[in-house]
C-alpha cells in the first residue's frame, strides 16, 4: 500500500521551529500515532529492532517497516517477562507493543546484541504474528558473506509477502531502492549541515527529524527532509564560542531528547550515531542488476560501523577517530545505554583509543526513559570548562 | 535405592572400580590439561582461543595448537573463590560492572601475564569464535587489542523463529551450508598461514571419528537420565563431563572417556545406582525425592552451596539445557561422514551451533514440553547478570510454561563468576518455599486431591 493521504499533517507551513516541534512529538509518542493511520487506512506493518534491517523489501511490498524503538513506558506489562540485567528498550518495546499501542503483522529483529536475539522468542511467545531474526552477517569479512545475505534477504521476503504484503518483483524493488537512496541522501546532506555549520541545528532537532523516518512512508519524509532542509539553510543562526563534539553511544537505545538538548546548551554536537540504522548505508545502492544482491552488498561493503557488528575492515575505534577527524570534533561524548554491553565493551576500546590520539572524552551512561539531567549536565560542563582551558 | 533387577537383566555384582570412575578421570584429565597449557605457556607457544559454542577443535587439532576455552579458564576462577579479585582489575582497567564477568576475570587475567589460578595459560595465535554469542566478538576483540592476534569468525545462521529450522535438502539449508562451508575452508587457510604447517585431511577424519565417538556417547549418556533414579546430577557431574566434552573434543583421550562414562552409567542405571555424591569422603547416593529440569547456567561463586539448595530436599537435576548448549550442541549426537569430511564437518557445525541457539533463545522440549520424557517435578530458571544469551529470555519463557505445563517453577537470579551479584540467603529462601510447594503439591497429589 502507499499512502493516499498523509500519515503526517499538520506541519505543512509551519515555521521551522514548529515543524521540529511537530517531529519531536511525534517520535516521542509511543502510541505511533502515524502507524495508526496507516492501519486504518488497510495498511500492513512491519516492525524491525535495531540497529540495520533492510527496509526498502518492507516497502517494496507495500507494508511499512516501522523502526521499534522503546519509548515512555512504565514497563509493567512486560515486567513479568524480563528479569534484570537487561537494558530498557527490550523491555519498553515489548510494554509497549503489549499494551497494544503498536500492532504488527510481522516482526524482525536482529543479532546485534544477545538480548536483541532473545526478541524473537520472546515476541514469538506473545503475540500470533511471526517474530524472527534476521540474520545479518556476523562474519562480514567472508567471501561467502555477501552470497549468503542475498539468499537471506530472499527468504526475508518470503516471510514479508506472507505476512500480508504484495509480491515483490525486481522491479517494486528497484523503485524501492530509488526513494531510500533518496532519503539517505537527503540525511546525509542533513549531516553535513551539522558538521559545518552546527549552530544551524542541535542534536535534539536533528534527531527529531531522523526518527520520523522510522514510522513515516519514506516517500514522506523524503517531502518533509526536502522541505526542511532548506529552511534549516536559511534558519538565523549565529555561530557561537561552542567546543565541537561527537556524541558515540546512541546506535540503539537513544537518549532522552531533553537530555541532548542539554547536552547541545553546552556544546555543538557536530557527528553522532544516533538511529545510525536508519543511515546504515553510506551511498546509493546500484539499482542495475539483482537488487537484492546490490542491497547485501551495500550492507557489506558501504556501510557506517557500531558496536554491535565485528567488521575486520571497519574496526571500531578507527572508525571513530575517522568520524572525529571528518566532523573536525575536538571531543568525544562516549555514552552508553545502561546495561548495554556492546557499548559498555566498546566505552573500553574507545577510551584507550582516544587517550593514544590525545583527544579528550567524557564517559557517560543514558537511560531512554530517565527524566533528570542535572548531574550529567554539571558534569558535562565541567568536562568541557577543563578542556577549554586546559 | 534397591537395584531394578529383572529376569532377562540380572543385576551384575557391584564393581568399585567402575562406579565413580567418570568422576576420577575427569578430575585427572582436567589436571592434565591444565598442566599442558602451562607446559605450552613456558615454551612460549601460542594457542588457539576458542569457545565452547562451536570450537572447531576437529579442525585445530590437525594442527597440533594448544586449545585453550577462556569460558572454562573464568569459570575456574569463581570456583576458586578467586573471581572477584580479576573482575575488579578488570573494572579498574575500564570494564563495566555490568557485562560479562566471564570477559573480564579473563582480561585481567591477561592483564597479570596470564597466570591463572590452576596454573600458565599460553598467549593466543589465533582466535575463533563463532556467533553462538554476541560477547564472544567482544572478548575476542579484546586479545585482538592486547596481541594483535587474527580473529576467524564462523558465522553460524541459526533458527530464524520457532519451529522453522531448515533441513537437510531444503533450499534455506543449502545456501546456509554453503556459507558454512566456505567459512571453514578460511578458517583452515587462515590456520596453515599461522601454523605454517598443511592441512592433513587424514588426520582430519581422524579427529573426526572420535568427535563421533565423543557426541554418541554423550547423547546416549543424556538419555540414561530419563529413567529413575538419574545415573547423574546434570548440574554437578554435568560439570565434569562438559569439560572432558569441550577441553579433549575430538581426541583419543576424549573418546575413551565418553565410551568408559557411558559404560559405567549405563552400568548404574542398570543397576539402580544413582547420582552419589561425597559425604565423609565416601560416595552415599543422592535422594532422588523430585526430578527437576534446569535452565540457564550454574552459580558458580557458590557452587556446590547452589546445588545443595536443591539436594538438601532431595531434588535432582536429571536434565539441563546446560549440559546441551556448553558442550555445543554435541549432545545432538551429529556423527560426521568421514568419505566427505569438510562438508560434512561444516553440516555438523550447523546443525550443532543451531541446536545450542533453539534451545538458548526458543525452546528446550526436553524440558519444557508436556512430552518430555524426563518426567520433572519442577523446572529452575537460573538468569545470570554475565549471560544475557542465556537468561534474558528466561522470565518469559518461564511465564508461558508454567502456564502450559502446570508444573512448578521457580525464578533466580544471580551471576556465574560474580560473587557481588550473589545473594545466597535470598536464593535459599526462594528455594526453600519451591520446595515447600512441591511437597504439597505431592502430598495433594498422594491424597487423590
Amino acid at each position: 500500500m502507499t499512502a493516499s493521504a498523509p500519515m503526517f499533517e499538520g506541519w505543512q507551513g509551519q515555521n521551522l521551529d514548529r515543524i521540529l516541534g511537530l517531529c519531536r512529538a511525534s517520535v516521542e509518542d509511543h502510541t505511533y500515532p502515524i502507524v495508526k493511520k496507516w492501519r486504518a487506512a488497510g495498511g500492513k506493518v512491519v516492525g524491525h529492532f535495531q540497529v540495520y534491517f533492510p527496509e526498502e523489501i518492507a516497502h517494496a511490498s507495500g507494508m511499512l517497516p516501522v523502526r521499534i524503538r522503546g519509548g515512555q513506558a512504565d514497563g509493567v506489562e512486560a515486567s513479568q517477562h524480563f528479569g534484570s540485567y537487561l537494558c530498557s528498550i527490550l523491555k519498553t518495546s515489548l510494554d509497549l507493543a503489549l499494551c497494544k499501542h503498536i500492532e504488527l503483522d510481522l516482526f524482525v529483529t536482529h543479532p546485534i546484541c544477545d538480548g536483541a536475539r532473545n526478541l524473537a522468542g520472546i515476541w514469538g511467545r506473545n503475540f500470533p504474528y511471526k517474530a524472527q531474526v534476521l540474520h545479518l552477517p556476523q562474519n562480514p569479512n567472508s567471501k561467502w558473506a555477501a552470497t549468503f545475505l542475498r539468499d537471506e534477504y530472499a527468504r526475508l521476503t518470503g516471510d514479508i509477502e506472507a505476512a500480508g504484503g504484495r509480491r515483490v518483483t525486481e522491479q517494486t524493488l528497484r523503485n524501492s531502492i530509488v526513494v531510500y537512496n533518496k532519503s539517505r541522501r537527503l540525511m546525509r546532506d542533513l549531516y553535513q549541515i551539522r558538521r559545518t555549520r552546527p549552530w544551524k541545528l542541535a542534536a535534539d532537532e536533528s534527531l527529531a527529524l531522523v526518527g520520523m523516518a522510522g514510522t513515516l512512508p519514506r516517500e514522506e519524509f523524503n517531502l518533509l527532509l526536502e522541505a526542511v532542509l532548506p529552511m534549516i539553510e536559511a534558519r538565523p543562526a549565529r555561530e557561537q564560542d561552542k567546543m565541537r563534539v561527537v556524541f558515540e553511544g546512541g546506535f540503539c537505545e537513544v537518549p532522552p531528547f531533553d537530555l541532548l538538548q542539554s547536552v547541545s546548551r553546552s556544546c555543538y554536537v557536530v557527528d553522532d550515531d544516533l538511529f545510525i540504522g536508519l543511515r546504515w548505508l553510506l551511498g546509493d545502492v546500484s539499482i542495475e542488476g539483482d537488487p537484492l544482491a546490490n542491497l547485501a552488498a551495500a550492507y557489506i561493503d558501504d556501510s557506517s560501523y557500531s558496536p554491535v557488528q565485528h567488521d575486520n575492515a571497519k574496526p571500531k575505534e578507527k572508525m571513530l577517530l575517522k568520524r572525529v577527524r571528518a566532523s573536525n570534533a575536538e571531543a568525544v561524548i562516549l555514552a552508553a545505554a545502561k546495561m548495554c554491553e556492546p557499548g559498555l565493551d566498546e566505552q573500553v576500546a574507545y577510551s584507550k583509543a582516544l587517550d593514544a590520539a590525545n583527544i579528550p572524552y567524557f564517559v557517560s551512561e543514558f537511560e531512554e526513559n530517565q527524566t533528570t539531567f542535572d548531574d550529567i549536565s554539571i558534569q558535562m560542563e565541567t568536562f568541557l570548562e577543563n578542556v577549554m582551558f586546559s | 535405592m534397591a537395584p531394578t533387577a529383572s529376569p532377562q537383566h540380572p543385576p551384575a555384582p557391584a564393581d568399585p572400580t567402575i562406579v565413580g570412575r567418570g568422576a576420577r578421570e575427569s578430575a585427572r584429565l582436567t589436571r592434565q590439561w591444565f598442566s599442558s597449557l602451562t607446559e605450552a605457556a613456558r615454551q612460549d607457544r601460542g594457542a588457539a582461543y576458542v569457545f565452547v559454542m562451536g570450537n572447531m577443535n576437529e579442525v585445530l587439532r590437525t594442527f597440533d595448537m594448544p586449545i585453550v576455552y577462556p569460558e572454562i579458564t573464568a569459570l575456574q576462577t569463581a570456583v576458586r573463590g578467586t573471581a572477584e579479585g580479576y573482575l575488579r582489575e578488570s573494572e579498574d582497567y575500564g570494564y563495566s560492572p555490568d557485562i560479562c564477568g566471564y570477559l573480564k576475570a579473563d582480561v585481567a587475567m591477561h592483564l597479570r601475564g596470564r597466570e591463572h589460578p590452576m596454573g600458565l595459560i599460553p598467549k593466543p595465535a589465533l582466535v575463533v569464535t563463532t556467533n553462538a554469542c554476541n560477547t564472544y566478538f567482544k572478548w575476542a576483540e579484546a586479545w585482538e587489542r592486547l596481541y594483535d592476534v587474527p580473529i576467524v569468525t564462523i558465522d553460524v545462521p541459526n533458527e530464524r523463529s520457532a519451529g522453522t529450522n531448515s533441513l537437510p535438502g531444503d533450499p534455506m539449508f543449502r545456501f546456509e551450508h554453503g556459507y558454512v562451508v566456505g567459512q571453514v575452508k578460511e578458517l583452515i587457510a587462515e590456520c596453515e598461514r599461522v601454523t605454517r604447517k598443511k592441512f592433513d585431511i587424514d588426520r582430519f577424519r581422524q579427529h573426526l571419528q572420535y568427535a563421533n565417538v565423543m557426541s554418541r556417547n554423550w547423547k546416549k549418556l543424556l538419555q540414561l537420565n530419563e529413567k529413575t533414579p538419574a545415573v547423574f546430577s546434570a548440574l554437578t557431574d554435568g560439570l565434569a563431563y562438559l569439560g572432558m566434552a569441550n577441553c579433549y573434543r575430538a581426541t583419543e583421550e576424549g573418546a575413551k572417556y565418553f565410551e568408559d562414562l557411558y559404560e559405567e552409567m549405563e552400568f548404574r542405571s542398570r543397576n539402580g545406582i544413582g547420582a552419589v555424591t561425597k559425604k565423609d569422603g565416601k560416595d552415599v547416593q543422592l535422594e532422588q525425592r523430585f526430578r527437576l529440569g534446569f535452565l540457564g547456567v550454574p552459580c558458580y561463586p557458590i557452587f556446590r552451596g547452589f546445588n545443595e539448595f536443591f539436594s538438601d530436599w532431595g531434588g535432582i537435576f536429571v536434565i539441563s539445557s546446560y549440559l546441551k548448549f556448553a558442550s555445543g550442541g554435541t549432545s545432538l549426537g551429529y556423527e560426521y561422514d568421514l568419505n566427505n569430511p569438510i562438508e560434512s564437518f561444516a553440516e555438523g557445525i550447523l546443525l550443532t551451533v543451531r541446536a545450542t541457539q533453539t534451545g538458548l533463545l526458543f525452546e528446550m522440549p526436553e524440558i519444557e514440553s508436556r512430552l518430555s520424557a524426563f518426567k520433572l517435578d519442577g523446572i529452575v530458571y537460573h538468569g545470570v547478570k554475565s549471560c544475557r544469551t542465556a537468561s534474558s529470555g528466561l522470565a518469559d519463557r518461564r511465564f508461558h510454561t508454567s502456564a502450559l505445563l502446570g508444573l512448578p517453577t521457580l525464578l533466580l537470579e544471580s551471576d556465574i563468576v560474580d560473587p557481588r551479584a550473589v545473594s545466597k540467603a535470598q536464593m535459599k529462601n526462594r528455594a526453600d518455599a519451591f520446595f515447600e510447594g512441591l511437597i504439597s503439591r505431592q502430598q495433594r497429589g498422594a491424597a487423590g486431591r
